[in-house]
């Protein structure tokens, strides 16, 4: 999705805090390749909650993979995004449990209240949403995930107010 | 996270949920904790496999493979490295045990994986936790953490001379890096793809490595089996071949969703008591005993025992023990409709059958419970699931056309009314909120 570049999508490179990091990553495993899946966490991270072609071309350097490579991976897994987010990235769990328990009304009163589509971007830059599967979380159902946080045993108002309290 | 263990049953794996102390090293060891690593260290490494393996602890990630018999067959000799993999991949649909024991009693699970890696001697762990994990991860990475600090974990664990890194590794959101060699093609930065076996894990597993892969509720009763003994193990649970503590995580149309402690082999219907019955005083129509891969039971099915034998006897698997509850407001074709959609989006897609057949199951039910089926649809169903199973790599195929073929075995009436009246019978603003009423 085009749109307005958050402050770290001009990021060239890893920050000097996350080659520590890096660093410290690479000693855990006996071969450089192992790091890359956290390494690309780190990136996501560090260019504001996706990777850019930069963000791609840094880890590959680091691990020493062909970029190509790393394309490869970032495609297959769910919590690695090659297009760009919202600052604030929410995933509304559908699965079956969830389901049972309401997670219809959930995701409608997000999709209202954000007034784009999934995987959309506000033209703010706040937010995006998907639905997604079992967080893991199915005795709280229905439930979300804002970030990093889980928001459960929802109702639509709970729901309006945490999207009103993000920044 | 409401969680609870049963009035009787004293809580074996989640005695300490209540007892955030426990989080701590120190008060941790205040309960007893690590004197089942201590004592393991004092005893041959064949020694402690074989209590294991007389326990009949079987796997708790799914497949219920005897722990003791998988630590059997790791090589023995040193030279070559050696590995555990800890499963905390825990993306089963309705699974959410795992994450409990990590949030609550980060040290059980560490001991545990001491432990194992002792038996079959070896020196590094990585625990693969989802990605979405966050807390749990961060509380693991805290407990060990402490343990380095207090000699538990690194170049001499415990000063037996023994040495043992463990690790925390995030995933990145995919439910096929839960399968074993998924996991492994994962953890060495690949995409998650599940490889050819034979070779088996034991043998070539993890950076080439003969490798242990266990799941974390497994791992978790390890302690416990050293310490008490493998005849206390056996003393719990329905007979030989089911033994031992289970958590059974149930969700859905229950009063108080949640993960209860129970001796392995409670009957369906007690532990639907625990739970304080159907949800709002409904009635009982179905349940998945054990996550998405399992085929679905029905209501004249409540008295069944949840263990190995029994499930698997009644058609179905006790896998993860994911107890999925819907009462008579569910539409069933939605149900499975949804966990289609699930396989469609997990399937890593290299086999063929399993690439293309969960993507018509997913059409298929789905075009149905629109109202837009067609007459010869559970026909195709039934061929699509024919062709899916043992035709592909992985076990993600075969448990894809587990729900769907319990669907038309057991509720054809329900798929023909969508199919002949063009619509679904079940108004959809029945699925509330917990606000809605
Ligand atoms: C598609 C698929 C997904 C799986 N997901 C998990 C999982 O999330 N957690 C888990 O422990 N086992 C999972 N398993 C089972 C593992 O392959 C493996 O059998 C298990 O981790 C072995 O540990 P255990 O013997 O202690 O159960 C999955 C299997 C398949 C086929
Ligand atoms: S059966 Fe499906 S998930 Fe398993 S390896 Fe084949 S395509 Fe991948
Ligand atoms: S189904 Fe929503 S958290 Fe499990």
């Amino acid at each position: 999705t085009p749109g307005a570049q958050p402050a770290e999508g001009g990021r060239r490179d890893f920050s000097a805090a996350a080659r520590a990091q890096l660093q410290e990553l690479f000693k855990r495993y006996p071969t450089r390749e192992a790091a890359l899946i956290p390494a690309l966490h780190i990136a996501q991270r560090e260019w504001g909650g996706w990777l850019p072609d930069a963000a791609i071309a840094a880890v590959a350097r680091e691990v020493e993979l062909p970029a190509a490579k790393v394309y490869g991976v970032v495609t297959f897994y769910d919590l690695l995004h090659q297009h760009q987010v919202g600052r604030h990235r929410i995933r509304i769990c559908t699965n079956l449990p969830c389901m049972l328990r309401g997670s219809d009304e959930i995701m409608e009163t997000v999709r209202q209240e954000l007034a784009v589509g999934e995987n959309e971007v506000t033209p703010d830059g706040r937010c995006s949403y998907v639905h997604f599967e079992c967080l893991g979380s199915c005795d709280t159902a229905p439930m979300m995930m804002v970030d990093d946080a889980y928001h459960e045993n929802l109702t639509p108002e709970r729901v309006r107010q945490i999207l009103g309290e993000l920044d | 996270m409401a969680s609870a263990a049963s009035g009787a049953f004293e809580p074996v794996l989640t005695r300490n949920v209540g007892n955030p102390a426990a989080l701590t090293l120190d008060g941790y060891r205040k309960g007893g904790g690590y004197e089942g690593l201590a004592k393991a260290l004092k005893m041959q490494p064949d020694a402690v496999i074989d209590e294991v393996k007389r326990s009949g602890l079987r796997g708790r990630g799914g497949a219920g493979f005897s722990a003791g018999v998988k630590w059997s067959f790791i090589p023995k000799g040193k030279g070559k490295p050696k590995y555990l993999v800890c499963n905390a991949d825990e993306s089963e649909p309705g699974t959410f045990k795992d994450r409990l024991l990590m949030e609550k009693d980060p040290h059980q699970l560490i001991e545990g994986c001491a432990i194992c890696c002792w038996a079959v001697q070896a020196s590094t762990t990585y625990i693969y936790i989802r990605g979405e994990y966050s807390f749990a991860n961060a509380v693991m990475e805290q407990a060990i953490k402490e343990a380095y600090q207090a000699g538990i974990l690194g170049d001499s664990v415990l000063g037996s001379g023994f040495k043992l890194d463990v690790y925390m590794h995030q995933g990145a959101g995919a439910y096929i890096c839960g399968e074993e060699t998924g996991m492994i093609e994962s953890l060495e930065g690949k995409r998650g793809q599940p490889r050819v076996k034979p070779p088996f894990p034991a043998v070539v597993g993890a950076f080439g490595a003969p490798t242990v892969i266990n799941n974390v509720e497994t791992l978790a009763n390890v302690p416990h089996i050293v310490v008490r003994g493998a005849d206390w193990f056996k003393s719990i649970g329905t007979d030989e071949r089911n033994t031992g503590p289970k958590l059974y995580a149930i969700s859905g149309h229950v009063e108080r969703p949640g993960t209860y402690e129970t001796a392995i082999g409670i009957p369906f219907s007690e532990l639907l008591d625990l739970a304080g019955g159907m949800y709002r005083g409904g009635k009982l129509k179905a349940y998945i005993p054990g996550g998405a891969s399992a085929a679905i039971l029905t209501a004249d099915q409540a008295h069944l025992k949840l263990d190995f034998d029994t499930m698997t006897k009644a058609g179905s698997m006790l896998g993860s023990a994911a107890v999925m509850v819907m009462d008579d407001s569910t539409c069933m074709v939605r149900s499975v409709a949804r966990l289609a959609k699930f396989f469609n989006h997990e399937s890593c897609g290299q086999c063929t059958p399993c690439r293309e057949g969960t993507n018509w199951l997913e059409l298929l039910l789905t075009r149905i419970e629109h109202g837009e089926g067609r007459p010869g649809d559970p026909q195709l169903l039934r061929s699509v699931c024919k062709n899916m199973n043992g035709t592909a790599l992985c076990a993600l195929a075969e448990a894809a056309v587990g729900p769907v073929d319990s669907l038309i075995k057991r509720f054809p009436d329900e798929v023909d009314q969508h199919i002949r009246d063009r619509a679904c019978p079940f108004p959809h603003r029945r699925y509330f909120s917990n606000g809605a009423s």
